[in-house]
């Protein structure tokens, strides 16, 4: 399904130039001091702003780091400790012409739906599953049915190594990053008696000064993984705790690697994931071609591999599966007699539902201090309970997942 | 007239305004959350409890075992769930110096499913069944504190005497340990 029409189709970049393009993109950079990922970032807003994007925002929560600039592009040596988002944006801007790229320094989760909303796509370079969970849910939150601008599509790209991957997301009608949430590898973790007991490998010597040393000593005082007195300290522990088991290897750039979970960046891996990004930005902003359907897996450990893929939609899936249906509700109900309607409703098959809004639980069947908590508002009115539109959540043994109301007063 | 006019229309303006913006939806991971507590089928000798009833996702749990060494004790576990649940698995920690193979003196706790073998598809349920069982069958194999497994592995009957003395507050070679019995 197509968003944008297609305006001319013969040579991008001077319809680029001819439209005008506003607000078009937002590339995320985020996290390059631990992933790599702010690599895809330097890689994105340079190809977006060669390839004519004319309004770019930029968010990205980190600051330079002297490990960056192998791969980092727009970062100097003299840009070290400044944040990621503002260099990169004045470096790109000092270099292509009529580009207006506005930096964020600070967290995706900081800016709210009206932020996201002024843009036509998001493309994400993100180092982080949670981060990516979020936005993703974001996006699929904001699609309005009466208002066709509020789908926006995201592009999310990924790196690990001589891996990668792009694909492209249009937030409640194809597979979102949720439904694809059970194709990640699990983290290997070591066990916890390893690290307490026989540590194996300098890596394990590190984790065990984290995990298990620092909350021992510091108490009360959380471990900055930026904070280069803590990762010191953290250093000095391992280093000592690896002499006593006789394992060799721990380093200071080692122990930055395990605490901050740094996975390898590779500069062309980024290059390549990146390019595939922008090729479909443009194709999406263009109409130039089809875009990307859906999954691009890229592996180039032996040779180059690629692969492409539909990634299908998830009935059961949490964030894009079961949108919220209208439900009309008499505001003189009280809650009991909304359940037992909901009860009779053929097509939700509800026996002991749990429900709850953003703000409040509305009934609890258990644990047995919620339930007690909650079950006075079984006498209460509907319209003291929610407002017209707020979303009921619902969640039940016979339901696979969880079922999303919204309520309209009738 | 015209008065009435004006304040009618701002009226339906701010009625629109309120009813066409979206409320906020619960999370994914507090969905799930709701879903494996309310689901919770909880055995007699386990109570949990919400220091704060609107927090869902911090709890403390208290396991009194009716069975084995840790008989007559009553121990008190926290529970933090965070925004990445389930795909991460929920923190448990011991708030007692207890003594105990798989429990540190910190309060650490070594569950495979904690870590290692932590999937989304298992839930709360599983952590807490888990957690009790470490009490019925503590595992040597596994230490976290070293010095009880190898008490465990030598000679059971140390083991549980030390187990006895450490619940009622006693020392186990020359640690102290928290009184726990109920």
């Amino acid at each position: 399904m197509r968003t944008m029409t297609p305006k001319c189709k013969r040579h991008s970049s001077m319809i680029l130039k001819s439209c005008k393009l506003h607000k078009f993109v937002l590339a995320y950079t985020r996290g390059a001091n631990n992933s790599g990922a702010g690599g895809l970032g330097c890689e994105i807003l340079k190809n977006l702003a060669l390839s004519g994007f004319k309004d770019i925002h930029v968010i990205d929560m980190d600051t330079i780091d002297v490990s960056n600039l192998n791969r980092q592009f727009l970062f100097r040596a003299s840009d070290v400790g400044k944040p990621k988002a503002t260099v990169a944006a004045s470096f790109v801007m000092s270099r292509v012409k009529d580009v207006t790229i506005t930096p964020y320094y600070g967290a995706i989760q900081d800016k709210d739906q009206e932020y996201y909303m002024q843009f036509k796509l998001v493309i994400c370079g993100l180092d982080s599953v949670e981060a990516r969970r979020w936005i993703n849910a974001t996006l699929v939150d904001m699609v309005d049915i009466d208002n066709p601008e509020s789908l926006k599509p995201l592009i999310d790209g990924g790196t690990e190594g001589f891996k990668g991957q792009s694909r492209v997301i249009l937030p409640t009608l194809t597979s979102c990053y949720e439904c694809s949430l059970d194709m990640l590898t699990p983290q290997t973790a070591v066990p916890l008696c390893t690290l307490a007991t026989i540590p194996r490998q300098p890596a394990h010597c590190v984790e065990w000064a984290s995990i298990l040393e620092w909350p021992r000593v510091f108490e009360d005082k959380k471990l900055d993984n930026d904070d280069p007195e803590h990762v010191q300290w953290i250093y000095e522990q391992a280093l000592h705790r690896a002499q006593e088991f006789n394992i060799s290897g721990v380093t200071y750039s080692l122990t930055q690697g395990v605490i901050k979970n740094i996975i390898p960046a590779i500069a062309s891996t980024n290059a390549i994931i990146a390019a595939s990004c922008c090729n479909e930005a443009l194709k999406i902003a263009t109409g130039a071609n089809p875009y990307l359907n859906n999954y691009m897996m890229y592996i180039g450990n032996e040779g180059v591999y690629t692969h492409t893929f539909e990634h299908e939609k998830k009935d059961d899936c949490p964030v894009c599966g079961n949108l919220a249906t209208d439900f009309a509700v008499d505001p003189e109900w009280t809650l009991e007699e909304f359940i037992d309607r909901l009860k009779e409703q053929p097509e939700v098959q509800i026996k002991k539902p749990t429900l709850v809004t953003e703000r409040r639980r509305l009934y609890y069947q258990g644990p047995p201090q919620l339930n007690e908590q909650t079950r006075p508002n079984l006498e209460k009115k509907m319209r003291d309970l929610v407002d017209n539109r707020e979303e009921i959540a619902i969640t039940d043994p016979g339901l696979p997942f969880s079922l999303r109301l919204n309520v309209i007063f009738s | 007239m015209l008065k009435i006019w004006s304040m009618k229309q701002q009226q339906q303006a701010a009625s629109a305004a309120e009813g066409g913006q979206k409320k906020k939806k619960v999370t994914a991971a507090q969905l799930r959350a709701q879903k494996d507590l309310s689901e919770l089928s909880l055995p007699p000798t386990i109570r949990m409890h919400m220091p704060d009833p609107e927090d869902i996702l911090n709890f403390t749990l208290t396991i009194e075992p009716d069975e084995g060494m840790y008989k007559c004790g009553s121990f008190n576990f926290t529970f933090a769930i965070n925004s990445n649940f389930p795909h991460e698995p929920p923190k448990v920690k011991c708030t007692q110096k207890i003594y105990h193979p798989n429990i540190d003196l910190d309060g650490n706790v070594c569950l495979n499913i904690l870590r290692e073998d932590w999937k989304p598809v298992l839930n709360l349920n599983a952590v807490i069944v888990g957690l009790q069982f470490l009490f019925l069958e503590p595992n040597p194999s596994d230490p976290l504190n070293k010095e009880a497994a190898e008490d465990l592995r030598l000679t059971r009957e140390n083991f549980k005497r030390n187990v006895k003395n450490s619940m009622n507050g006693g020392y186990v070679k020359n640690v102290q340990f928290e009184r726990v019995l109920k």
